[in-house]
């Protein structure tokens, strides 16, 4: 595979190989978390409360003694699910949508244009909150709020694509020898349009890793006992004199995570010369 | 039997009027070469019949436009997209932009006969190369795989005619074929294109300026000036005695291999814009030959023993 190959090539750059490693670890942690994690994440030793960092426990127990590293690498799972299928929903939506109306134009596009552009002037945060004050807390309801919070980028990205790609030579060709509307949105634009939408999606995956971060903090995500970082941050607050170690490796875990994956799409975004068709939105 | 009778096309963008009364007829087995400078209206007429009109906001707004016997300029957008590709192609004008760089050529030729024709991916890869071979492509099987920016644009504009014969329509325009490629492949592509509408018994209108490629290759030969037919002949008719002024001008223009240095002619003046085209004939005022009645009154297109024109001079000779 062409792709694979690519990837390969991106992750042989200095930024890239970093990011890279950094990220197969993190998705390894989610992926294996239960064999990873040397405690479970869940079983509670009140007299172990507070510990710092020692042999035992490489990174502390919090307020429950529960061991801190079994709860980042169970995070993990959480993190990275959350921003991974609600940036996968937002894609696909966007896509559609962009694509419909980028390509078809008249009423629906400024229907379309116009609701983006409304959502598109507030901070996701807002948007996200706004949602799930109206659908609720929980790991499903945050998946759908950051999916809509995210869905105007890609909207305007595919948009602006498929409006550049749509008066095409090629794709006026395929029109002449008779293509329907199907067969030219789905074999000519979309596959022409999705590279700079794919590179949106990956760093859109790290500012919703830090939105899931921050709807947990407020306790509005997962719920208890299920770890999640911005939730454990949250809880390390509490403690933030007595035990900053709580609050400190659950941030860095974000912080490592979401840098690594911005390096990795900035890497992308160079050996893929898109940075101009980024900007078209 | 004609296949393709367009009378009197008149056509519109906004409130300008670009073609106005355009008439001709192409039959099967017949090369029609419709010739013009840029702004004349070929692409348009070609636009016209395909029934794309809506893509630069054009519309039909007189005349008829008959294909084997249906009329065009009525038909609904469902049935004409089931009319391009398989009863009318269109090769257009650029092949080094005509194939999506992300899609193998091969696949490219496939989906038009798969569409057209309901083919099985296996039938129609081998008709494609098939069809390839015919367009003496070398090593079509292999080609079949390739992407366009593997190709040479001469390569290119044969995957596109390709395309075009992929699903056996029965007209073909071909809107300035060559007009991209370099001079000695454009006479190889357009001797490809004649031998495959003689062999197959195809019409094919093919739009150009280039009045070497009408003596190359066309039966008859349709002159368009500024949106009106000036004159229409067979090709041998038209070089040896234009009636035109017009169409004088043109064969005058093409340069004779002993021709000495510095004497290039041109038509002196460019075609009219639309916005303002001059009332009676739009030649007028680059004609040599005009007379009073020429600037006042537009003249009709005759048909004279052999042929037609639209000039007051009705082909007296200078």
């Amino acid at each position: 595979m062409s792709a694979l190959r690519f990837l390969w090539g991106v992750a042989r750059t200095p930024r890239g190989a970093v990011s890279a490693a950094v990220l197969v670890l993190v998705i390894l942690c989610a992926l294996f978390a239960p064999w990873l994690a040397p405690y479970d994440y869940a079983i509670q030793n009140l007299p172990g409360a507070n510990t710092s960092p020692n042999a035992a426990h490489w990174m502390g127990t919090d307020e429950f003694g529960r061991d801190l590293m079994s709860r980042i690498i169970h995070g993990a799972r959480t993190s990275l699910s959350v921003a991974i299928t609600a940036i996968g929903i937002s894609v696909v939506a966007g896509m559609t949508l962009g694509a419909m109306a980028g390509y078809f134009g008249g009423i629906f596009d400024r229907v379309v244009t116009a609701v983006v552009d409304l959502t598109w002037s507030f901070p996701e945060i807002l948007i996200a909150l706004l949602l799930i004050a109206i659908i609720g807390t929980g790991t499903e309801s945050i998946i759908i709020a950051i999916a809509i919070a995210y869905l105007a980028q890609f909207t305007r990205l595919t948009r602006a694509q498929v409006m550049a790609l749509r008066s095409e030579t090629y794709v006026e060709a395929t029109v002449n020898l008779g293509a329907g509307h199907a067969h030219v949105i789905f074999r000519h634009l979309l596959p022409n349009a999705i590279t700079p939408v794919i590179v949106a999606g990956m760093l859109a995956t790290g500012d919703a890793i830090i939105l899931e971060a921050t709807l947990g903090f407020f306790g509005l995500g997962a719920q208890p006992p299920t770890p999640s970082w911005g939730a454990m941050m949250s809880s390390g607050t509490a403690q933030i004199f007595i035990a900053p170690w709580i609050i400190l490796f659950p941030g860095a875990a974000i912080a490592v995570t979401v840098i690594a994956i911005n390096l990795f799409g900035d890497a992308l975004i160079d050996a893929l010369d898109i940075r101009n068709r980024l900007r078209e939105v | 039997m004609a296949l393709l009778t367009v009378t009197g096309l008149g056509v519109a963008i906004g409130n300008v009027t670009p073609l106005d009364g355009i008439s001709f007829e192409a039959r099967k087995g017949e090369i029609l070469g419709l010739v013009g400078e840029s702004g004349s209206g070929k692409s348009l007429t070609a636009l016209a019949v395909m029934g794309l009109l809506g893509r630069i906001g054009g519309r039909v707004t007189t005349g008829s436009i008959l294909f084997d016997g249906q009329e065009l300029t009525i038909l609904a957008e469902p049935a004409f997209r089931r009319l391009r590709g398989k009863r009318i192609a269109l090769i257009s004008q650029n092949p080094m932009t005509s194939l999506d760089p992300i899609v193998r050529i091969g696949a490219q030729i496939d989906q038009v006969s798969r569409l057209h024709l309901g083919l099985s991916k296996p039938a129609a890869k081998a008709r494609s190369i098939d069809l390839m071979q015919q367009l003496r492509i070398p090593d079509a099987e292999t080609l079949h795989g390739a992407y366009p920016h593997q190709l040479s644009g001469g390569m290119k504009q044969r995957i596109v005619i390709a395309m075009a014969l992929a699903a056996d329509p029965d007209l073909i325009i071909a809107d300035e074929p060559t007009t991209a490629l370099d001079v000695t492949i454009q006479a190889q592509i357009i001797q490809i294109i004649v031998d495959l509408v003689r062999d197959r018994g195809l019409a094919l209108l093919l739009i150009t300026h280039d009045m070497g490629v009408v003596a190359q290759a066309c039966d008859r030969v349709v002159v368009l000036y500024a949106g009106r037919v000036a004159e229409m002949n067979t090709t041998q008719a038209i070089f040896a005695a234009p009636r035109h002024p017009y169409t004088a001008s043109l064969i005058a223009c093409i340069p004779a291999h002993d021709q000495p240095e510095g004497t290039l002619l041109g038509i002196p003046g460019t075609v009219p814009g639309v916005l303002n085209y001059p009332p009676g004939c739009r030649f007028h005022p680059r004609c040599a030959r005009a007379i009073d009645v020429c600037h006042a009154e537009v003249p009709v297109l005759q048909t004279l023993t052999a042929g037609s024109v639209a000039c007051y001079l009705q082909g007296v000779p200078a």
